[in-house]
């Protein structure tokens, strides 16, 4: 039996929990697991004073109850499988950098900032800045996996890297806002701004989009990387029909007010 | 020994240890893949004349290839690994990179790689973009058609080059009907490739030549036109034509089935009889006897 700590209630102030992840739990009786200690406001506490805990250390651990209030859950972990089995907190997959993190419900903001590798998964949606960079800082995520089943909020994979981020539903303004590199795919409705100063990357759209007018239309076709991508999340259980896999995407180069090296590639109608 | 009527002689193939590649090359269509994997792997017989030893392993249904579209996979060999990373590059840059709507990825598992994409990337000028999926990086050249995608990196292992099979009949019609045969048998081993064309090789060669700027020349031991003339022949009274299937794979394993499935396919075919070659066992360390190859081969 797995792992499993139990939220007794949601606490009334925000509950930190960083260092919440299977790696590090892994090996350690119910004693030490315990007695780890977690940040509820500004007090230090015992983690069982607001877990139950059942079962045993191993590589994989499933988290339960109201968990809204909760931060930090699986920040950097680095390996295993973490299950949370309902919503999240803000920072959710935090410098992650390997492993699985699945969240059944939604995600607060700040989801999978600054993560370098592993896999976040979350069921229903996420918030603002998901895999984005963290507050005073230009980088974002610079590695591993996110895939979104529901929507996402404002500046998706702001400043990204490297990595991977995929949201079924739409997602909010400023998509891959500044973002360095990596590649964004929006299966759903993108909102405005897209690749707002983006340098390099790519931003992959199944809906119709007007670009900013710093980008500029190359030409019309079928990317070969992009149709490796679409099938490995097809893979991963998101909704992509063949004709997304296998369509003719308009490219888009930008932003012309950085290097120009960017490219929105939206999905055309019939392609 | 017989099988099936045919003489199988009680001898053994040597052959040598050679760094190998599989090379997965997809299109847009199947017949594109085919002239792409065709190019790739053509001029490749021997490393004596050629720098290395390919072949098309077998073409791939959409839903095996990395991209879903049609394709086919092909193995090269070369005597080390710098040699096989030098002719990847070479082949790859000059026979994928510019065939109509190929992509170009790694088909063999292993810890030790050669970097080819991250060498062709070059040829973007500076345009050329990476993408890391999966902990695999592939290079985003821009070509005139649209885009031409290759892996990064490729993986090399130590294969088994030489494995051979060598086929007389009485006459030509005899023994390359028989030579056919083996070669379609042998061809649908996975792992393994025939480099010579069609698989069969009329000009099997011996070490060295009365020319010293020769490292191989004729076998005359197995020239019928010979026989009466050389010291020494290794061609019976009655034959008249000598195939040889030369067998590059990745494993022993491989090789050995291949070579199971010529003798039985020649045999079955009409062969006359059936032999293998090699250099007494001195040079390579593969000894593949025909003996106990195959069940029902008698005395």
């Amino acid at each position: 039996m797995p792992l499993k700590l139990s939220l007794r209630e949601q606490p009334a102030v925000p509950l930190e929990v960083e260092g919440l992840s299977p790696d590090r739990l892994a090996g350690l009786g119910r004693a030490e697991v315990e007695a780890l200690p977690v940040w509820h406001g500004n007090r230090r506490e015992r983690l069982a004073d607001l877990f139950a805990v059942s079962g045993d250390g191993d590589e994989e651990v499933r988290v339960e109850g109201d968990l809204r209030r909760v931060k930090l859950i699986g920040a950097g972990m680095t390996g295993g499988r973490l299950i949370v089995a309902g919503d999240a907190g803000m920072h959710t997959g935090a410098e992650m950098r390997g492993g699985e993190l699945v969240v059944e419900g939604d995600v607060g903001d700040f989801a999978g900032t600054a993560m370098r590798g592993g896999r976040l998964v979350v069921r229903g949606s996420a918030g603002q800045q998901l895999g984005a960079a963290p507050p005073g800082e230009r980088a974002g995520m610079r590695g591993g996996e996110i895939l979104v089943h529901g929507n996402a909020g404002d500046q998706v994979g702001a400043g990204l890297r490297r990595g991977l981020i995929a949201v079924a539903g739409s997602v909010g303004e400023a998509a891959g806002l500044r973002m360095l590199a990596g590649t964004i795919v929006a299966l759903g409705a993108v909102g405005a701004r897209p690749g707002a100063g983006m340098r390099r990357g790519t931003i992959a759209a199944m809906s119709e989009l007007t670009p900013l007018p710093t980008f500029a239309y190359a030409c019309s076709y079928r990317p070969p990387f992009l149709r490796l991508y679409l099938r490995h999340l097809r893979e991963l259980g998101l909704p992509l029909a063949d004709e997304q896999v296998e369509g003719r995407y308009a490219r888009w180069s930008g932003d012309g007010l950085e290097l120009r090296r960017g490219e929105l590639l939206i999905l055309e109608s019939g392609g | 020994m017989r099988l099936n009527g045919t003489e199988v002689v009680d001898t053994f193939a040597e052959a040598f240890p050679m760094w190998g590649a599989r090379i997965v090359v997809t299109a847009e269509s199947r017949a594109w893949a085919g002239e792409a994997a065709r190019s790739l792997t053509g001029f490749a017989t021997s490393v004596i004349g050629c720098k290395c030893e390919a072949g098309i392993e077998r073409e791939l249904e959409p839903g095996e290839t990395p991209d879903g579209r049609p394709g086919a996979s092909a193995l090269l060999f070369a005597n080390d690994r710098e040699g096989l990373a030098k002719r990847l590059v070479e082949r790859v840059g000059q026979s994928v990179l510019t065939c109509p709507t190929t992509a170009c990825f790694n088909g063999l598992d292993g810890e030790e790689t050669v970097d080819v994409g991250g060498q062709l990337r070059f040829f973007g000028d500076g345009y050329q973009a990476s993408k890391v999926l999966d902990g695999r990086r592939y290079w985003r050249v821009p070509v005139m058609e649209g885009e031409f995608l290759v892996e990064e990196r490729f993986a090399v292992a130590e294969g088994v080059a030489g494995g051979n099979i060598i086929i007389l009949g009485r006459d030509v019609a005899e023994a390359l009907g028989a030579a056919e045969a083996a070669a379609a048998a042998m061809q649908a081993v996975r792992g393994v490739i025939l480099p010579f064309p069609g698989g069969i090789a009329r000009s099997g060669s011996k070490v060295g030549s009365r020319y010293s700027a020769l490292i191989a020349s004729t076998n005359d031991a197995l020239c019928p036109t010979l026989r009466a003339q050389v010291p020494h022949t290794d061609v019976p009274p009655g034959i008249g034509s000598v195939f040889e299937i030369v067998i590059d794979g990745l494993t022993l394993e491989a090789v050995r089935e291949a070579m199971a499935r010529g003798l039985e396919a020649a045999a079955g075919a009409g062969a006359a009889r059936v032999s293998a070659g090699n250099y007494g066992g001195d040079l390579g360390p593969h000894h593949i006897e025909l003996r106990g190859l195959v069940p029902g081969l008698e005395g």
